[in-house]
């Protein structure tokens, strides 16, 4: 294990690729865990799974016109989220139902546009599963900025946000504005989406998102202990995944997603005021 | 009385995907009394409270001491009915009353050290100020209540819309709710409280909207608590009252 270590930061500090692929997975790591907070506490956990996938046509558009596959994620994220609201609002398709037909459908929109443009060098597999090794000087710095961007808007808007996630009534009923909240959050969640493309890609980005945060909320009762420690968790994952995707040479994505899956074990079962086995011993054994 | 000093109601209306939930309420109260709303499951209570806040789409015009609700949301204190609240959400009791400092702090600025004692004053007068840093999912119900009864005094407005917060709490924290709402409502605040419990009706309240989605009787509590009026509003299956005089059929 020492042996894989000293080599891993052997070839850290030698491979520029692989200390932008570190940079870029930390950060993710951190706005993920910030955004996913909000994200849990919610309750809108499939919203986050939705926005993600939703991202792909938009990223196949922007290639295919040459722009800045960002801005084309951001437009078709917001976007979705905007008719998932359109449809709930408006029929009587319930919330979760409207999000189910429109992720899928913008997802499939996307998938039928890369294969409708086989031949060229949009990798699907790239951009569904991520591959952090390639995060190049340009993508660094747009994750920076996007990174900088969320902390920001979340320090910003701190009160209102957790003012309208925690009681939305009297949120609204002093003035704030809740659907404007609820759509900046859809654009951060867009934005984190986007910044978490190459690293662990559109299909494992919730589990950024949720399982850190979730984590975390298993283990403390304050809200910015709850932010601190997710994003703690979320760039544990990033460095230990991609420590054993250099070593194993295995998908750096899914070692991310798993590293911080197996974290929630731990605070599963070993949390102590909300862990599983803690909470079993606490009880009182019954007599008879 | 002038409308400086009152709350007017005028033709309220609210209509739920085609169906009538409130017909055409109209009534005024005055600056500074508790004013209890009552009627029957699914009188549109709650929808009358928040047709009044602007929370619901609504025809009819409501006047909070002569301005429209937008001018004053700054001076409402709102506190929501208990099962709306996620009580496993991560804040602390102390958190939770500060919250009722929010749109008194810049948005600019950090929380102030003179709101968190401003909040614990409130805290202090629920009797809540040892339990300031427990999760408010480890408290009891009654405890609970008080909580947001602290950040609603934190608010430092002038109206209050409480929703039900009599419901499923010990004997001394609704002890504790009513005097000091009687004690702000003789400083001049004025108070709404969504009620179901006809039986103390009389010692808690100066005013009363009796609903049944159309108003029944509004005004002070002698002239809207009789038999006839009840009986009008719960159709038959209404509640016992008033000892001795007059007995109706208790059965919710």
């Amino acid at each position: 294990m020492i042996g894989q270590i000293s080599s891993f930061i052997d070839q850290l500090v030698r491979y520029q690729y692989l200390q932008n692929a570190m940079l870029a997975a930390i950060l993710v790591g951190i706005i993920c865990g910030v955004i996913g907070c909000f994200i849990i506490l919610r309750g809108m956990a499939l919203m986050g799974d939705a926005i993600s996938h939703a991202v792909l046509p938009g990223v196949v558009i922007a290639y295919m016109l040459g722009a800045s596959f960002f801005i084309g994620a951001v437009i078709t994220g917001v976007l979705t989220a905007l008719s998932i609201g359109y449809i709930s609002q408006n029929s009587r398709i319930k919330e979760d139902s409207a999000i189910g037909i429109m992720f899928t459908a913008m997802f499939a929109l996307g998938i039928v546009m890369i294969t409708g443009l086989q031949g060229t060098s949009v990798d699907l597999w790239h951009i569904l599963f991520g591959n952090v090794l390639a995060v190049s000087k340009v993508d660094l710095w747009i994750t920076v900025g996007i990174g900088a961007f969320v902390l920001l808007a979340v320090v910003l808007f701190y009160r209102p946000l957790l003012l309208s996630t925690f009681d939305e009534t009297m949120a609204k009923a002093s003035g704030l504005p809740v659907k404007f909240i609820h759509y900046m959050l859809m654009l951060l969640l867009s934005l984190v989406t986007v910044a978490s493309l190459q690293t662990v890609g559109i299909v494992l980005v919730v589990a950024m998102l949720i399982t850190p945060g979730a984590t975390a909320y298993l283990l403390t009762d304050r809200f910015p202990v709850m932010l601190l420690l997710s994003a703690f968790f979320g760039v544990v994952s990033a460095v230990a995944g991609i420590f054993f995707s250099v070593i194993y040479d295995v998908s750096s994505g899914a070692s991310i997603v798993l590293v911080a899956s197996i974290l929630f074990l731990f605070a599963l079962f070993f949390s102590p005021k909300q862990g599983i086995i803690p909470r079993m011993l606490r009880t009182p054994i019954q007599q008879g | 009385m002038k409308k400086k000093d009152m709350v007017v109601v005028n033709r309220l209306s609210v209509h739920y995907h085609g169906n009538l939930a409130l017909k055409d309420v109209s009534f005024s109260v005055n600056r500074g009394s508790i004013v209890g709303v009552i009627g029957p499951n699914g009188a549109g209570k709650s929808t009358l409270m928040k047709a009044m806040l602007g929370l619901e789409r609504s025809k009819g015009t409501v006047s909070f001491f002569d301005q429209p609700i937008k001018e004053i949301r700054k001076n409402i204190a709102y506190v929501p009915q208990r099962n709306t609240i996620d009580w496993d959400f991560p804040v602390r009791v102390l958190d939770v009353v500060l919250m009722g400092r929010y749109m008194h702090i810049p948005w600019f600025m950090f929380t102030r050290k003179a709101d968190k004692l401003r909040a614990m004053v409130a805290l202090k007068k629920v009797g809540m100020e040892e339990f300031a840093n427990r999760q408010i999912g480890e408290l009891s119900g009654g405890q609970q209540q008080r909580v947001f009864i602290a950040r609603a005094l934190s608010q430092d407005s002038d109206l209050f819309f409480l929703d039900e917060p009599f419901v499923g709490i010990d004997v001394k924290s609704e002890e504790i709710i009513v005097n000091l709402l009687h004690e702000l409502r003789n400083q001049g605040k004025t108070i709404f409280v969504i009620h179901h419990d006809l039986s103390k009706v009389e010692k808690y309240f100066d005013q009363l909207v009796l609903l049944n989605q159309e108003l029944i009787h509004a005004g002070n509590v002698k002239d809207v608590y009789s038999a006839e009026n009840l009986k009008r509003a719960y159709q038959g299956s209404a509640a016992l009252m008033k000892e001795g005089k007059e007995l109706v059929v208790v059965n919710p």
